[in-house]
């Protein structure tokens, strides 16, 4: 080991590659997830944690309930009128970079819940990366959704959705009382 | 004498009773009172005629007549299973006194009845909304409410405490911590909040917020013909979801008078014992992780998923399944399903033996549950409690036994019954009935009955897919069941079953049309939760979330 210069020995093992590339691929590997679990499909997301599908198989297993910790909010379950604030001050408090998957049909769209106290989508307050339908979803699904993710983090997809998000309370999108 | 006519001699001796209405209805014993009375004749019931349970106090809406709502109280008697209806008419503007000076549980039904009505119950020592948000405008389950107009809420109410008797005021104490946990907290299953205000880690008073999840359960339904309402019904507690399907179903048949086939009863019992264990592993497993055990969790949903793939194989979906129509099954069970279904048990049994030595005889789970936060039978009988948490205050109370439905009252199995109504006891009542769930399966899977798995009543349920294509009767009756939907009659029903949680009921209104006019659910958790505050005070906070998971509050079924 000795008569090797560091510079060779490097040399035997170095590949190169974009920063991007290389930034991307561990971000991607590593999804830190907050199970923002409201109903149903908070079941489901058991499920999908849980023996059988096991997301840990694609580098997602640390599960955090913090959001200063976590970069992907699994929004799973219906979200009420009375939750969206909340969901709101949540997604706020997660650090760049930031994603959002919305499982199952009531995260997306509200659902069957046509209804006076549902929010109709929880893209409706925060932007939304992938949306899995079903109600619930498989969790063949969700797991498709989450690797559809990884693939636009992959290919640094630009999102537009995300970039001109504004806070819809802070910026009267959203007023008290009304209904959109 | 029938029951009816025993309570109104009783009733004559006590009280003026020429403007009361005893009446019997659909199996079901009513009594009309006028309201000033409600208070003296409930008090009268509980004491003399030993209703001792109020299971549920909702209001309705009839904006035609004169007195346009209606409260209506829900009483059982333990002692024989006895149950009575007592309603009392109210114009707006008008209100009742409340019952919690009798039942303490009537505390959040009342509140649920304010917020959903509009209704004012004179003496509630804390009648705020429940349900929905503090921004909300008007009474959405009033007739004149349109069933989507939204409206949306843009901040959260801070922390408060204003819902302890005696402790009124959102005023914080200055010497104490308030500390405000959930609805995103991992201890809170995604949609509970609680606040409490510490004195070091010993709560001094808490109280819960609820209604994070109120999706109008009760207003879809109204909106809905009685066999899409099936759908909604599996998101009430999403845990057991067939149980659901179950309950209502079976309250629309009472209202229909028509009983099912036996092999649609036996159907109905092993789907909903399989859910009674998928329930409980849920609560026995998250109750684990609550209290830093990981390995019962990823260990018992194992077996969970083996029970998603005989939901699979029966109808094609895992969670909620919708497998019961009004009348029968969906469908019937495919070839060799029910031996699948005894070799799960088998499995199963071992399973459980397992969790028994791996999670209930641990160290730490023992020192952590057994003692903490005790119930006595007394209070929980007064807050309402049914189900796992009644039985493990000693209380042997099982809907299957005193009021035995579908061919239970045929199989054999054992209630078991805790002793100190602790968080230990109640985990050891629904390892058990894990047990006897799989008891009873066994009994139902070896001795399936033959016979068609619906009833084949043309007003009732479709016909079958060949005949609608095959012959021109079948398009007919298929085509008017579609256009003119399923009507029951004219009239009310109130139905319990034994669910994992404990008693759920369902309140049934028709009026002739093909969509419920009211249908009020009774969820088990609800009358436990709202004990919460009381039963944690003074406790240390850790036993807090203990105890929290070991009510298994479901928010599908919490907030409907």
């Amino acid at each position: 080991m000795a008569d090797k210069s560091i510079d060779e020995m490097s040399r035997s093992f170095a590949f190169t590659t974009k920063l991007d590339a290389i930034v991307a691929w561990g971000r991607k590997n590593a999804l830190w997830p907050l199970p923002y679990g409201t109903a149903c499909c908070g079941i489901e997301l058991m499920s999908v944690m849980g023996p059988r599908y096991d997301l840990a198989r694609f580098g997602a297993e640390v599960v955090r309930f913090s959001p200063r910790q976590a970069d992907l909010l699994l929004v799973a379950g219906t979200i009420t009128e009375k939750m969206a604030p909340i969901l709101v001050r949540i997604y706020e408090q997660m650090l760049e970079p930031k994603y959002v998957l919305s499982m199952g049909a009531c995260a997306s769209s509200g659902g069957f819940y046509r209804a006076y106290h549902v929010l109709q989508g929880a893209d409706k307050v925060i932007p939304v990366d992938v949306y899995v339908p079903g109600c619930p979803p498989t969790p063949e699904a969700v797991l498709d959704g989450i690797m559809l993710l990884q693939r636009m983090i992959a290919t640094n997809q630009p999102r537009p959705w995300r970039d001109n998000w504004k806070n819809p309370y802070e910026s009267n999108l959203i007023q008290a009382g009304s209904s959109t | 004498m029938n029951r009816i006519d025993e309570l109104k001699n009783d009733l004559d001796k006590h009280f003026k009773t020429n403007q009361y209405r005893f009446s019997h209805s659909f199996g079901d014993d009513v009594l009309e009172i006028p309201k000033e009375d409600v208070i003296p004749v409930l008090r009268h019931l509980k004491l003399n005629q030993k209703f001792d349970f109020l299971m549920d106090v909702c209001g309705a809406d009839y904006p035609n007549r004169e007195k346009r709502f209606e409260v209506i109280y829900h009483l059982f008697a333990s002692r024989d299973g006895r149950r009575l209806r007592v309603k009392t008419q109210l114009a707006e503007g008008e209100h009742v006194e409340t019952a919690t000076k009798v039942w303490k549980g009537a505390d959040w039904f009342e509140r649920e009845a304010y917020d959903m009505f509009g209704i004012r119950f004179q003496g509630h020592p804390n009648l705020r909304k429940i349900l929905t948000h503090h921004q909300f405008q008007g009474h959405p389950l009033r007739k004149d409410y349109e069933a989507d107009r939204q409206q949306h809420c843009t901040d959260v109410l801070p922390i408060h405490f204003d819902n302890v008797g005696d402790e009124r005021g959102d005023v914080l104490n200055e010497n104490l911590v308030p500390l405000n946990i959930g609805p995103s907290h991992p201890a809170m299953h995604g949609t509970l909040r609680v606040m409490a205000e510490l004195d070091g880690e010993t709560i001094v008073r808490a109280n819960c917020e609820i209604g994070y999840l109120h999706r109008c359960f009760e207003k879809m339904a109204e909106t809905h013909p009685y066999n899409q309402v099936i759908p909604y019904t599996d998101r009430l507690n999403y845990c057991s979801a067939p149980m659901n399907n179950v309950g209502y179903c079976k309250t629309v048949e009472r209202l229909l008078g028509i009983e099912i086939p036996p092999k649609a009863q036996a159907m109905r019992v092993i789907i909903s014992e399989l859910s009674r264990i998928i329930d409980h592993i849920i609560s026995v497993g998250t109750g684990g992780v609550d209290l830093g055990a990981l390995t019962a969790f990823f260990h018992l949903f194992t077996y969970r998923e083996k029970v998603y793939t005989l939901f699979e194989r029966l109808c094609g979906a895992r969670l909620t399944v919708s497998m019961t129509r009004i009348g029968g099954m969906a469908q019937d069970a495919p070839d060799g399903w029910f031996d699948e279904v005894m070799a799960f048990c088998k499995e199963m049994r071992a399973a459980v033996d397992e969790i028994d030595r791996l999670f209930i005889s641990n160290k730490i789970f023992i020192k952590r549950t057994q003692g903490v936060a005790p119930v006595s039978a007394a209070e929980a009988i007064s807050w309402g409690y049914t189900g796992p948490l009644l039985r493990a205050c000693g209380v042997n109370l099982d809907l299957r036994k005193t009021s035995p439905y579908y061919g239970y009252d045929g199989l054999n199995f054992d209630v078991p019954v805790g002793t100190s109504g602790d968080i230990y006891d109640r985990y050891l009542v629904r390892i058990e009935e894990m047990k006897q769930s799989i008891r009873i399966i066994e009994q139902v899977c070896k001795n399936v009955p033959g016979g068609d798995y619906t009833v084949r009543d043309k007003g009732i349920v479709l016909p079958e897919k060949k005949d609608v294509y095959g012959n021109i009767e079948g398009l007919m009756n298929h085509f008017m069941l579609v256009i003119k939907g399923l009507r029951p009659p004219v009239g009310e029903v109130y139905d319990a079953t034994e669910a994992a949680n404990g008693e759920l009921g369902f309140y049934l209104v028709s009026d002739g049309s093909a969509n419920p006019y009211r249908l009020k659910c009774r969820p088990p958790c609800f009358a436990i939760y709202q004990s919460f505050p009381s039963v944690v005070k003074g406790t240390m906070l850790a036993d807090a979330i203990a105890t929290v998971a070991s009510m298994n509050v479901i928010a599908g079924e919490l907030d409907r």
